[in-house]
């Protein structure tokens, strides 16, 4: 048990390294100059050249990366080429909205998601998985972005409800915060809903015909019993592992969502760090973003153990 | 009991406008590093104007008007400037702004390996402090454009005790001497500004705290602004325009800026100048004639901005009126065509930025163009990428702009001398050259009027660049904020500007 979670550890370091250099050659192969935008409008010669040096970006690029990897071995992850702050600390101001946009958005997607799927497995082929499956399917073609809008011009500028966009940190006004992120997490936590919905249908479906509902339902339990507790936790493995790999896609950002309601995510600052070539901050969420990934699996997998006796022994 | 209270509201109520305001306004942008001597950026420069005092600024009309310099002037060979400073102005550290501490300011520009000002300031030779106020810059040679450099990010005093202390990192806590001290950064998200009591015109401010907040998406930052989120919003979209103006609470107010929008061509640099469109001035005036620069304006700017044909709009003191904005004739385009050899029509291939007003814009010129003949292909690049190819000479033709200087010479100089250090197109004329090297040194300015004018009358010839139009600077904000004048260099001025509950 212990060491097979100790030797998932031990993969995942591998992964890791192989996941950064893999993102370090991708940026070096991307076109364009980074320094060109840098350097501001004039690109004076003598500046290009000065940061060339200062970057190291005049290195060979195998050289620039054992530079990167050395460092953030020793915890230093380099600073931005943008604003000059180090991508620790910047990692640092947004790995929190990240979580809490994650966790909220999450917390939307398995309350509306996986009642929506057992019900609909449950009531396979009426009005109600009709329904149920329209509404999901909306909720994946709908674009966060389109609904993350008229979100705003209804509930913020119409109504006045919620504050329009921003981000406020829970210790300073915990209240404020989660009204502030309450639509984000709703836009994205919809769209997510759905995806476990369906999985969570089917994974019912595979479990309603088993033999030992059948068996449960003859014992005259009462039909609360029988899809609750025997049923559903049975399909539980498949609902909680996408549930984690929802929640590690969603600590690497929702870029659209956190553009529409100015969040300052992980998500944010990756795209417009690509678009900067601001290889440090790249790197350094893209490192933060693979751990979050493989942790998240990793729980996953003890959850797996937790849920299902059967796997203890083995 | 009753009096007392009576007096304390009458107190109270005249005393409302120094109640505790933040003003909450929203970028387009975050803003890159806050150091006015590493920072590139147009909403950088929007946040210095509440932190970092210049020695000069402008008027509306582009006159230089005494900031933090209150007197200057230039010598008779034009080869030094004697220079006045105000007295009783500390920076936000407490640290007395002197005549040394303009001299610490600009050895910095010129000297930090990380400054971007260098080239703006390359003109000085040296500062002489020659009393605790007084001042003498001495130049290279004579520069008509010092002291609008000074106007802006190169003329920005920071306190010698903080950059020197900080050095490279002087960005992460900024001091200066402007209206409001920095507060906090968060990247991305805010950057606050708190009221500067010191302030030497104190009593022109009227907030108690700046926010910035970056918001890109422009549907969403005037959405914040009708919900009241925040009360000032930078570049609207003229697209929301419309909505904007349609909502009593909210006052728009616009400039039209000092850059411009249009197509480089490549004349001279490189292999792929040597094409028809770079070799043949003919089918660069064709493509011009085939321009209807209003309607560009009215269809993809829903006539917001102002349609241009020279690097200045023609507002500017400096537009050449020899050379009005033509109307469309693409009659005489496809007679320009013909006559260079191709009666048939032509392709050309013109690289653009792949965000959606630069596309949008080059599909309307493209079907323009196609009515003479011109048969544009679009290629869209990511900046970074346009850019390189673009400097590298990797292109046939370019659209690009330039977001604008004070002085004229930063609109014009560096794109077509011979030299010039973004001359992107590769063109090169003796007569240009030497007109717009002599404008730098003349000081007069009717004089400079000349020269540019004679660079014009070349330029519109040969068409290196050909220019379509103006951006105008948008600001939208709550009517009860009251004293807000537009200026042409996109800058949010506080002085005055109130807010009443």
């Amino acid at each position: 048990m212990l060491s097979f979670f100790l030797r998932r550890l031990l993969i995942a370091i591998p992964t890791i390294f192989l996941i950064s250099i893999f993102v370090f050659g991708l940026q070096k192969l991307l076109p364009g100059d980074p320094l060109l935008v840098l350097a501001g409008e004039e690109r004076d010669p003598a500046v290009l050249e000065f940061l060339r040096e200062k970057y190291r970006l005049n290195d060979p690029i195998p050289v620039q990366y054992m530079t990167w990897a050395g460092n953030a071995l020793r915890g230093d992850l380099g600073i931005s080429l943008r604003t000059n702050q180090p991508v620790t600390e910047l990692i640092a101001q947004k790995l929190p909205v990240t979580l809490q946009l994650a966790m909220m958005s999450l917390i939307f997607a398995v309350v509306i998601g996986v009642p929506a799927g057992i019900l609909s497995a449950y009531r396979k082929g009426t009005m109600v998985d009709w329904v149920a499956n329209v509404v999901a399917l909306s909720g994946l073609s709908i674009p966060n972005f389109w609904l993350g809008i008229m979100l705003i011009l209804l509930v913020s500028v119409k109504w006045q409800l919620l504050p329009a966009s921003g981000y406020v940190p829970p210790g300073e006004d915990l209240w404020l915060s989660i009204k502030t992120m309450l639509m984000p997490a709703f836009v994205l936590g919809t769209a997510l809903a759905a995806t476990l919905m369906r999985h969570t249908r089917s994974a019912m479906l595979g479990v309603l015909t088993s033999d030992y509902v059948r068996t449960a339902r003859a014992k005259g339990l009462s039909e609360r019993k029988v899809v609750l507790k025997h049923a559903f936790r049975n399909a539980l493995t498949p609902i909680v592992t996408m549930t984690a790999l929802l929640f590690g896609e969603l600590v690497a950002g929702a870029v659209l969502t956190e553009q529409i309601f100015t969040i300052p995510g992980f998500g944010k600052l990756v795209v417009d760090a690509v678009f900067n070539r601001d290889y440090a901050v790249v790197q350094g969420i893209v490192l933060v973003t693979a751990v979050g990934f493989i942790v998240m699996n990793l729980l996953a997998d003890m959850a797996y153990v937790l849920l299902n006796p059967r796997l203890r022994e083995a | 009991m009753k009096h007392l209270t009576l007096t304390t509201a009458l107190v109270a109520a005249m005393a409302l406008p120094a109640a505790a305001q933040d003003l909450r306004i929203a970028l387009q942008s975050d803003a890159d590093v806050l150091d006015p001597d590493q920072s590139r950026t147009f909403v950088g420069r929007i946040v210095y104007a509440s932190l970092c005092d210049k020695l000069v600024d402008i008027t509306p009309d582009l006159q230089i008007i005494p900031q933090l310099a209150t007197e200057w002037t230039v010598a008779e060979d034009g080869m030094s400037i004697d220079m006045t400073v105000r007295e009783g102005v500390v920076f936000h550290d407490g640290t007395t702004f002197d005549a040394a501490a303009v001299a610490a300011n600009i050895e910095r520009s010129q000297t930090l390996d990380e400054s971007r000002r260098k080239s703006e300031l390359s003109s000085i030779a040296s500062v002489d402090v020659t009393g605790d106020y007084t001042l003498t810059l001495n130049l290279i040679a004579p520069d008509a454009t010092v002291m609008a450099q000074l106007a802006d990010r190169a003329g920005m005093m920071m306190s010698p005790t903080a950059a020197e202390a900080a050095g490279v990192d002087f960005g992460l806590n900024p001091v200066c001497s402007g209206p409001f001290s920095f507060g906090e950064r968060v990247a991305q998200d805010k950057i606050v500004l708190n009221r500067f009591a010191d302030y030497w015109n104190a009593d022109a401010i009227n907030f108690d705290s700046v926010t910035f907040l970056p918001i890109p998406d422009t549907t969403v930052r005037l959405a914040n602004l009708q919900s009241g989120d925040i009360d000032m919003l930078e570049r609207l979209a003229p697209t929301d325009l419309a909505q904007a103006n349609a909502d009593d609470s909210i006052t728009v107010v616009s400039a039209v800026s000092l850059g411009y929008q249009g197509i480089t061509f490549n004349v001279g640099n490189g292999e792929k100048s040597e094409t028809p469109w770079g070799q043949d001035k003919r089918l660069r005036q064709a493509f011009s004639y085939a321009m209807d620069r209003d309607a560009i304006n009215q269809v993809v700017f829903e006539g917001a901005y102002a349609p241009g044909n020279q690097p200045y709009p023609n507002v500017s003191p400096w537009y050449d009126d020899e050379f009005p904005i033509e109307a469309r004739d693409v009659e005489k385009a496809k007679a320009l065509l013909a006559e260079a050899g191709y009666p048939d029509g032509i392709d050309l291939t013109v690289q653009v930025p792949n965000t959606t007003i630069p596309l949008q814009l080059m599909q309307v010129v493209q079907s323009m163009a196609a009515e003479a003949g011109i048969r544009i292909e679009i290629v869209s690049k990511e900046f970074a990428t346009l850019l390189a190819d673009q400097s590298a000479g990797d292109y046939q033709a370019s659209q690009i702009g330039w977001s604008g200087r004070v002085d004229p010479d930063g609109n014009i100089h560096q794109f077509v001398t011979t030299n010039g250090g973004i001359n992107d197109s590769g063109f090169s004329n003796p007569d240009v050259d030497a007109a717009l090297n002599a404008a730098r040194k003349v000081p007069d300015t009717d004089a400079r009027k000349v020269e540019y004018d004679k660079a014009r009358a070349i330029l519109i010839d040969e068409a290196p660049l050909v220019y379509l139009y103006h951006q105008s600077w948008i600001t939208a904000f709550d009517s009860r904020i009251e004293g807000f004048t537009a200026y042409p260099d996109g800058m949010i001025r506080l002085e005055g500007v109130t807010l009443s509950e």
